[in-house]
């Protein structure tokens, strides 16, 4: 039990918090990056590796293509399906070997940025199969190739959807960062359980769920924000709504 | 400078399976306006798409300015391609960028830097009357306008050749009167051939120098039009003067005038009342400028049979007219 009565308990309580606050954000951060880095990417090909897109054919083969897309499409299905406190436990091995070790905040980058890039790759297939198809007709004529078309007409287009997707993924990533904690990493999820549940600290408990209120209500907005700046067209904003409603649906933590 | 020869393509296979172009074959001569006019599902957008191969026909060669184009690699395919500007009915701009920036696009496609891509960019769009909507984005334009920021990003890589499919389907007559016009500007001032693709005859009539009928992927028809119009039988030149269907006239021959170019000015009811005694009435009537060239069609209803009729007929034809008979008294 925690003396709320005691001089030392609101610096430590500043300091416990401050410090949860951020490791979270370590680890939040560098998962993102990660999950954008990667998740882009498999976001890109799996919608170019469908019939009739831009890498239909990747080195000249149609069956290679065909074979690209359906394993990424199962990988992406099975990373949102397992259940990430498994999928956190499944993969300690890996992560000793990427970290060296599989507790603290680093160490929790790793599955969180796991679990987060199969699903931030699905926001970006959503979000780029919204683009008309006849934008990349329109740059073929004009004799772009697939990785200008890719940089200057998919990515651009699909930006307002990729952003309330993004929004969607932080959510979750950080939702998750506090369910590392409770295991081993560390962060306001750890704070909450050493001294919210273990010490029974109404203060600390009530203390991080405001905290992680704000921080998700900031990037949320944020992402809101730059998503309708980026939609020019009425149709774009409607565009981003109704991906926004998808992205939120798909959300493995629910609206 | 477009050449189609014995193109086809099909789409899907088995039971489902379309032919969309059915051993196609075509030319465009340099500096031509060429129009291919058909019904919903004929296939004329599969056919324009073959010619700068966002579609690859199934077998057949294209030939653009002297280049065979299905035997190009990615690369050749892709500069080949910045030689060829396209325009869509439905304009296809980005709507992340602004108007400049569609056009810009163009031309960083072409590796243009970017000083000299805002020079560019600029004089086009004062070409095609846009001048003062460069910083605007394509949702704050109308349709007409935005069908001109697709023109001028199809003209941006100065290409020698222009491709529409259906680029005035969308717009009002009015806004596709000035479209039209701007087509026939381009074509005068830059040289370009123009391959426009459309299912108004009104579009023919107004620009066009050839066309061609496309039908269940088949070309049924295809020529200048001067020389479509005095074509006997020709369903071009049939919907170029729409007379209307034919009524039922007991006792009277039914016959179809067509004059173009020198007889457009003959005195021919005089002449019939006046060598054969026959009583003229006149059912129907159409004058159309058609490239260029005064061009009209009279219907005409004559007492009596064909027979009866048939040496007024004779010297008519004599005379350089095109006379069909389209109904009429049985002989
Ligand atoms: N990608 C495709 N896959 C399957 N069938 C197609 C495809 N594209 C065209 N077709 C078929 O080919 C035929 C010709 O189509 P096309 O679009 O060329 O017609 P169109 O003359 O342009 O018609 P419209 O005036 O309606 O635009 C149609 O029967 C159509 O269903
Ligand atoms: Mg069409």
């Amino acid at each position: 039990m925690i003396d709320t009565t005691s001089p030392d308990f609101w610096p430590d309580l500043f300091e416990v918090l401050l410090l949860g606050t951020g490791q979270t954000l370590y680890m939040v951060f560098f998962a993102l990056l990660f999950t954008v880095l990667i998740g882009l990417p498999i976001g890109i090909l799996l919608v170019g590796t469908e019939r009739g897109g831009l890498f239909e054919r990747p080195f000249g083969s149609l069956a290679f293509g065909r074979i690209l897309n359906r394993v990424l499409d199962f990988i992406v299905n099975l990373g949102r399906s397992v259940p990430f406190i498994i999928l956190m436990i499944a993969i300690i091995p890996f992560t000793r070997v990427v970290v060296g070790t599989f507790i603290g905040p680093t160490a929790a980058i790793v599955p969180l940025s796991l679990v987060a890039i199969p699903f931030f790759a699905r926001m970006v297939e959503i979000s780029i199969k919204e683009v008309d198809p006849g934008l990349s007709e329109a740059a073929h004529s004009l004799g772009a190739s697939r990785w200008l078309i890719v940089r200057k007409v998919f990515i651009p287009e699909a930006l307002p959807g990729m952003l309330l997707g993004l929004a969607t993924t932080v959510t979750s990533i950080i939702n998750f960062s506090a369910m590392v904690g409770v295991v081993a990493g560390g962060g306001l999820g750890n704070v909450a359980v050493t001294y919210g549940y273990q010490r029974y600290s109404t203060i600390h408990m009530v203390a991080v769920i405001i905290i992680i209120f704000v921080i998700v209500m900031i990037l949320q907005g944020v992402a809101t924000h730059f998503a309708k700046k980026f939609a020019r067209t009425s149709i774009g904003e409607s565009r981003a709504q109704t991906i926004g409603r998808k992205v939120v649906r798909d959300s493995p933590v629910g609206p | 400078m477009i050449s189609l020869t014995s193109v086809s393509k099909s789409f899907g296979s088995g039971a489902r399976r379309t032919v969309a172009l059915d051993n196609v074959s075509l030319d465009v001569p340099e500096g031509d306006i060429f129009g291919v006019v058909g019904q919903s599902g004929a296939g004329k957008s599969t056919l324009i798409r073959t010619v700068n191969l966002l579609e690859r026909p199934d077998s057949g060669s294209i030939r653009v300015d002297g280049q065979e184009l299905t035997a190009l690699g990615d690369n050749d395919l892709r500069v080949a391609r910045q030689g060829i500007g396209m325009v869509f009915q439905h304009f296809n701009l980005l709507s992340s960028r602004t108007v400049q920036g569609n056009v810009e696009f163009a031309l960083e496609v072409i590796g243009v830097d970017s000083r000299e891509r805002k020079r560019r960019a600029a004089e086009i769009l004062d070409l095609v009357g846009l001048g003062a909507k460069a910083s605007s984005f394509p949702s704050q334009l109308s349709g007409g306008q935005k069908q001109r920021v697709g023109i001028a990003r199809a003209l941006a890589a100065r290409p020698r050749v222009l491709l529409s499919d259906e680029a005035t389907s969308a717009l009002d007559p009015e806004t596709t009167r000035s479209i039209l016009e701007l087509f026939r500007t381009i074509n005068r001032d830059l040289g370009l051939t123009v391959l426009l693709i459309t299912h108004e005859m009104d579009v023919v009539k107004t620009i066009c120098d050839s066309a061609a009928l496309l039908e269940a992927g088949q070309i049924k028809e295809n020529g200048r039009l001067v020389e479509l119009i005095s074509t006997p039988g020709s369903r071009l030149a049939r919907d170029l003067f729409p007379l209307g269907a034919i009524g039922e006239l007991p006792g009277t021959t039914v016959i179809d005038i067509t004059f173009s170019g020198g007889n457009a000015d003959r005195p021919v009811i005089a002449q019939l009342a006046r060598d054969h005694a026959i009583d003229v009435s006149i059912l129907g009537a159409a004058i159309e400028t058609i490239a260029g060239n005064q061009a009209g069609r009279t219907r005409l209803g004559l007492p009596g049979d064909a027979r009866s009729n048939a040496a007024a007929i004779a010297d008519l034809r004599a005379q350089g007219l095109l006379v069909e008979i389209v109904g009429g008294a049985a002989a």
